[in-house]
Formats: C-alpha cells, structure tokens, sequence
C-alpha cells in the first residue's frame, strides 16, 4: 500500500473523500457513531460546551445534548468507574481522559474493573466502553502532558489498545472501537492533532485490530505507531533520497499486536527498526523485539533495533528533542542496522 | 441538581437535637465517629425485643412478614457459619464471615424489589439471598473454582467487588444510566442500592461516587456498613464525624439506622429506595452495627480488639431480638422455630455436598472470556498450551 496521502491536493478526489485534520478525523468519527447509536455517550472533563481541550468533541454536545455528551465532575476514577455501570446498564461511553499523565487516578478502575468484568462474570457482563488518551509528546507542555503510558495498559489483559496516526484512520478507528464490545483504550497522537489528510467516508475501512504497510521497501523494516509514524515515513523519504529503501509498518494496535504484516517483512529486508516516544524498558517495542526474534530469528541480518525515548521522565519541554526520537536518531539505527 | 427542598425530611437531614457547641478539645481531638448514635439512630426494635415507635420510619408489619425477616436471617447465618466451618476443614481457601450484620443485609435487601440494581462488596451474602442468588455459587470464589458464577443481569446482583470502593463508582454509573433511560420518577421507578463499609469510606472512590451521584441525581441508596472494624482499624481511624453525618457536605441526605434491627433497616432502606425511584437522590445509609466474627478466615480479631466488646454486641443480636418479639406477640411457636432450624439444617447439608464436590475447572477457563470479541495472541497462546498439555496426556494431540 503507498504512504498516506497527507499532502496530496483534493480537487481530483472523489466525492466522498474529504481532507480533514486527524483532529476533526475523530470529530467526525464520534459524530457519525452518535448517529448511528443512541446508546453512546461521550463523557469527560470539559467535553461539552468547550468540546474539549483540544476540541475533539467540538459541536456534539450543542448537537446531542448534555445526557450524551457529559461535562463531568473533575475525577477520573469516577469517569471510567461510572462509564463502567453505563455499559453494563446498555450504554456504550466514549471516556475523554484530558492528558495521557491524568490517567492514573482512573489506573485502578480500568485495570482492575474494566480490564476484568468479562471474564470475571464469564462473558455475562460486557464493557464496551472506549478510553480516548491523547498521549505523546513533542508540543512544549508542561510535565504529565508529554507521555506514553499506552504499556502499563498493552501489559494488561482483557483490555484492547490502539492508536491512530492519520486522519481517516482516526475517522474510522474511532467508530470500530466504539462498536466492539471489548472495552478499548484509543491512544491519540496529540502532537499531530492537526495534521491533514484525506478521508473516504464511504470506502469500507479495513479491520481494526490489523497494522498495515504504508510504505514498501526491500532494505529494512521500520515499525512505528501513533506519532511516530509520521517521523518513520519521513525517515524513509529521507532515506531514499540516500538510495535506501526502507519499508514502512504503521502497528495501529498495540494489545493485541498484529505481527504477521511484521514478520513478513522482516523475513524479506533481514532488519527491523522499532521506533516509539515510550520509554524502552518493558514496553511495546520490547515485545516486539522478543517476537520478531522467536519468529524470524534465521532471517534476520542484524538485531532488532529499538528507537524510543530514554528510560527517564519526560524531561522539560526545552529538552524534549533530545528525548524524542526523530528523523535522525531514526536514520542513525538505519546506517547501524545496515552495517551489521 | 439536588435541591434543599429535597433534604426536608425530619429524620435524616434536621440539625441534630442537641446541637450543643462542641468543646475546644472536643473539635481537636475529633468527635469518635464509633460513638453510639443516640437520637439519631433509627430503631424499631430494641434488643430486648420491644417494638418502638418512630416518628418518621414507624412500618406496618404482619406476623408473616416478621416471620420471613427471622428465617431469611437464620438461613443466611446457617450459610455462614457453614461456609466458615467448610474453610476450616480446608474446603474454602478463605471465607468472609457476615455473622452480627444479617438485619442489615436481610433488611436492606428484603426494601429492594427485582427491578433495583445491588452492587455489593464481598460480605454481602445475605444480599446475595435476597436476591435470589444459590447460597451455593456464592463458593466458587471462595474455594477458587470460579469469580462468582450466578448471573448479574438476572439477578440484578453485580458480582462481588474485591477492590474496597470500586463498586461505588460501577453503581453510581448504573444508576445515571437508570435515570437516563427515564426510569425514575414514580412509583414504578428503579432505584440501584451500593453496599460498602466503613472503612471503605476513606476511599476516593466512595468519595467521588458521592460526587457523581449527586450532580446526576442518581437514584443510588449508598448502603454503609458499619461494622466498627476495617481488618484491624475501628472507624475512627477512617472519621472524625460520624459517617452519615458526611453525606450533608454532598447535598443530599444521611441517615443512621440500627443496623441490627431488621425491621428499622428495612423501613429506613424502603424510604430511602423510594426516595430514589421518586427522583430524589441519592441517599446515605449508615447502618451500625458489629461484624461479630473475624473480618475473614485468615483474621485475628484478638490481636486487635477487647472480647468485652464482643459480649457488648452479642446482647444486640439482630436475630435474636426478633425471635423474642415473635414470641413475645405470639406469633409464631416452637414448631415454627424448629421447622426454621431444620430448614436451615438442610440447606447447610446441600452447602457442604456442594462444596466438596465442586470440581476444578477445566484449564481452557484460563483463557476463556477474556475479551468479547476474541483476542488472536491470546488464542495462539492458549492453543500452544493445549497443545503442552496434551503432550501429556498419552500424546493424544
Ligand atoms: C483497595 C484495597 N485496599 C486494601 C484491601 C484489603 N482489604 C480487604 S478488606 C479491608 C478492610 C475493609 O473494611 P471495610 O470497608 O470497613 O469493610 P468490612 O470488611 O469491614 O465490611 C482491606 C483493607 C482491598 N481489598 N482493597
């Protein structure tokens, strides 16, 4: 499949396509899953009449009304503990967690509620709620609005992880997540709220717990989700113009991880570099490093790489470049890789 | 929005009888949320078995009815203490004991009627009975065979809630959703009951279940109770104010009931449903009373509190003031008492063949109903360990 076409002009698209910024990408998408089911609702700090700190939610409660989109008190446990009767009484919530570092006072709801109502009462009880986290850094914000919790969540099971990284797959991701009957954490690059690109309302997306390739490319393999794939995508353009080519995977699901687009790629450039904002320790890319060994261990010409942010805090915003993984720290693994 | 009109109520929400200014040390040293409630507790029995009249809480009951309140708290005390003995003859792993809190449980549970919504902790088996639950799933998890196997929509019973407080939340969200779907507002409205303890209400999360219920109105009855103990702490240790006391700061009603007097709990639980299925909630109940035995199996109450205090409460028995009363009105005889006994006799014989014939379950139930809608990794995970398995099994595979 060829790269997302951020940049392309619109005037030859179809109908139905429409360019639109991730931002309003997810806008949308919650719109049309209002619509299409009385039973959502949307609930969160701030998410009604100023339609969120980033605006995601802009316009719904104007258009739905304070019983589907609701400004609650400010706590989150008790947003996703009462999202959690919600669904059991026949809702389908839709949380909005204002920044990825606000998350831990509803950490003990979600992991210990959310994640395990399924199998505790053996599928009597369903929880088909969406957690939306606008996660990563890279805006100049102060501490606890920069990280990339989305492991401590990966690592548990009974809950489902994903992340968007262009405007039609916020567009429709959002929409399967709210359809799926597994409650769902929905990572949103915050950084690249704004970035556009083209939406086909009409073509049938495809699943959602599957990566995809964006780019092809025969020399080695990079990984990336969320932010980070746009850094990866650039990365390869960069690359080529040094005569490399370089495939590209966006993961688009963290939990559960959808390898096989990886591993078959893997087997053919012989390397893989995995790039992600989190901290590398115990994280997504340090499962994905251990599978792609164990599966592709004869095929591979060098060791998984990993490019991630440190295993610190986020630093202040002033040194935030240094943490995050760019173009070149992307690069770098490359030349490393290919040199092995 | 709770309004002040809704907070009219004499019993609950009148400023205490005697509002004398406390002292300097008293404000200092915190008011002993343990003490007695005095005027504020609502009672309708006495322990010794005399009916008393309240002005706001006073019910109507028919011989019948006391009759059913008595058996339903002997049956679930027969349970009890059978599930105790099962733990220690090493059938359970660990059981939690709700002797001392059955006209609390019985009383609250008998207000509800099959329409309400119960999110209990994990002492509330008298709930559980209530609701119509088999005094026999309630072993699973208690012997580890299962996380509790009766049906939660059925039985309008949320399974038990380890996590001290979570359940507030969970119920206070059901509660929203009973309102949202319009059914709260008459006679035929809903209404969802939470059951916690004492102890859980220093919990953020009991706290912000009273934030939520109250900007919502949920019809949600907050069902508290205090036991005196959490593990090994006394509820002064949790509150400097007495615990319905608190609910005034959230706007809506508390009440203290004694919570061994079922007929008082029931009366105070009915009021405080109807409130809510009416539009008027929520409400706080705080029903006092005493866990009579260890907070669970593995407990040592005598590390930590006075047998003294346990003889105090024994004269409070919540089933024996009823057994007086009964007899004391002549409503019921010795037969009626010895069919009870044999009742609860067989019921502690099906308890135990139950239980030491409950067997484990099958080990695909570790990878079972994890998600909905399936989960690839985990699938191949638990295709890859069957297929371990039956490496063993004479290499069936
Ligand atoms: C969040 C949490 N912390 C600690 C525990 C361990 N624990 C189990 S019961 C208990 C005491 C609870 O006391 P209380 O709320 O008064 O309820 P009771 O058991 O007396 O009915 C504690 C500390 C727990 N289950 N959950």
């Amino acid at each position: 499949m060829a790269a997302p076409t951020m940049d392309r002009p619109t005037s030859a698209a179809p109908a139905a396509v429409q360019t639109m910024t991730i931002a309003k990408g997810i806008n949308n998408g919650l719109r049309a899953a209002m619509e299409a089911d009385p039973k959502v609702i949307i609930m969160g700090e701030d998410v009604g009449k100023l339609g969120g700190v980033f605006r995601i939610t802009d316009g719904l409660q104007k258009d739905f009304g304070e019983q589907r989109v609701l400004d609650t008190p400010l706590a989150e446990s008790g947003i996703i503990g009462t999202a959690v009767g919600l669904a059991i009484r026949g809702y389908r919530p839709v949380c909005e967690i204002q920044f990825e570092g606000f998350i831990f006072p509803g950490f003990d709801q979600i992991v210990s509620q959310v994640a395990k109502l399924h199998f505790r009462t053996q599928g009597r009880l369903k929880l088909p709620m969406v957690i939306r986290v606008p996660f990563g850094g890279g805006i100049g914000a102060v501490e606890h609005h920069s990280e990339s919790p989305e492991s401590y969540f990966a690592h548990t099971a009974g809950l489902k992880v994903v992340s968007c990284s262009n405007p039609a797959d916020a567009y429709w991701m959002i929409q399967q997540a709210i359809a799926s009957d597994d409650p769902i954490l929905f990572f949103e690059p915050k950084r690249r709220y704004y970035e556009k690109g083209e939406v086909d309302t009409t073509a049938a997306p495809g699943p959602l717990f599957a990566s995809r390739v964006l780019r092809t490319g025969t020399d080695a393999t990079l990984v990336a989700y969320g932010p980070m794939v746009r850094t990866a995508l650039d990365a390869a353009s960069a690359a080529e113009e040094e005569g490399r080519s370089l495939e590209v995977i966006d993961l688009r699901t963290l939990s559960p991880l959808d390898l096989a687009p990886v591993y078959e790629s893997v087997r053919r450039t012989g390397r893989l570099v995995v790039v992600s904002e989190a901290p590398s320790e115990s994280s997504i890319t340090s499962e994905i490093a251990a599978k792609v060994q164990q599966e592709c261990f004869y095929s591979l010409q060098a060791p998984v790489l990993r490019v991630t942010g440190f295993d610190t805090p986020y630093p202040p915003s002033k040194l935030e470049e240094e943490f995050l993984p760019d173009l070149d720290r992307v690069l770098h693994a490359v030349d490393r890789s290919l040199a092995w | 929005m709770s309004s002040p009109e809704k907070w009219t109520h004499p019993g609950p929400d009148s400023p205490p009888a005697t509002a004398a200014k406390p002292t300097a040390e008293q404000v200092i040293a915190g008011l002993r949320a343990t003490d007695e409630g005095g005027a504020d507790l609502v009672q309708l029995l006495t322990p010794e078995g005399e009916r008393v009249q309240h002005p706001d809480f006073d019910i109507d009951i028919t011989a019948e009815e006391l009759r059913g309140l008595y058996r339903d708290m002997v049956l679930v005390r027969r349970v009890d203490r059978e599930a105790n003995a099962l733990q220690r003859k090493g059938q359970l792993g660990i059981w939690v004991p709700l002797l001392g809190q059955e006209a609390a449980q019985i009383g609250a549970g008998r207000a509800m009627r099959p329409d309400d919504m119960a999110f209990p902790s994990y002492r509330e088996h008298g709930i559980a009975w209530c609701r119509g639950i088999k005094p026999t799933d309630l072993l699973g998890i208690f012997r580890g065979t299962d996380n509790g196997t009766w049906d939660p929509v059925k039985h309008r019973f949320h399974p038990y809630t380890i996590v001290i407080g979570n359940q507030v939340l969970n119920a206070a969200g059901y509660a929203m959703g009973q309102k949202f779907d319009g059914k709260v507002g008459d006679d035929d409205g809903e209404a969802t009951m939470v059951f916690f303890g004492d102890g859980a209400t220093s919990q953020g999360d009991v706290h912000e279940g009273f934030v939520w219920a109250a900007v919502y109105d949920a019809p949600l009855v907050f069902f508290c109770q205090n036991n005196q103990w959490a593990i090994s702490e006394p509820t002064e240790r949790q509150s400097r104010l007495p615990l319905y006391q608190r609910a005034r700061g959230y706007g809506f009603p508390g009440i203290r009931v004694d919570g061994n007097d079922v007929l008082a709990t029931l009366a105070v639980t009915k009021w405080a449903l109807d409130e809510c299925r009416h539009g008027n909630g929520p409400i706080l109940i705080e029903a006092f009373t005493y866990r009579m035995d260890a907070h669970t199996t593995s407990d040592d109450p005598s590390r930590y509190r006075l047998s003294d205090e346990l003889e105090l409460w024994k004269l409070k028995d919540p089933i024996e003031r009823v057994k007086v009363h009964l007899v004391k009105q002549q409503w019921a005889d010795q037969e009626f008492f010895d069919s009870v006994e044999a009742e609860a006799e067989q019921i502690a014989v099906e308890l135990r063949d139950y239980c030491v014939n409950l067997p484990d379950p099958p080990a695909e139930r570790i990878f079972s109903e994890v998600y909905a809608e399936g989960n690839p990794v985990l699938e191949a995970q638990r295709d890859e360990f069957l297929a371990y398995h039956a490496g063993f099994a004479g290499g069936e595979h």
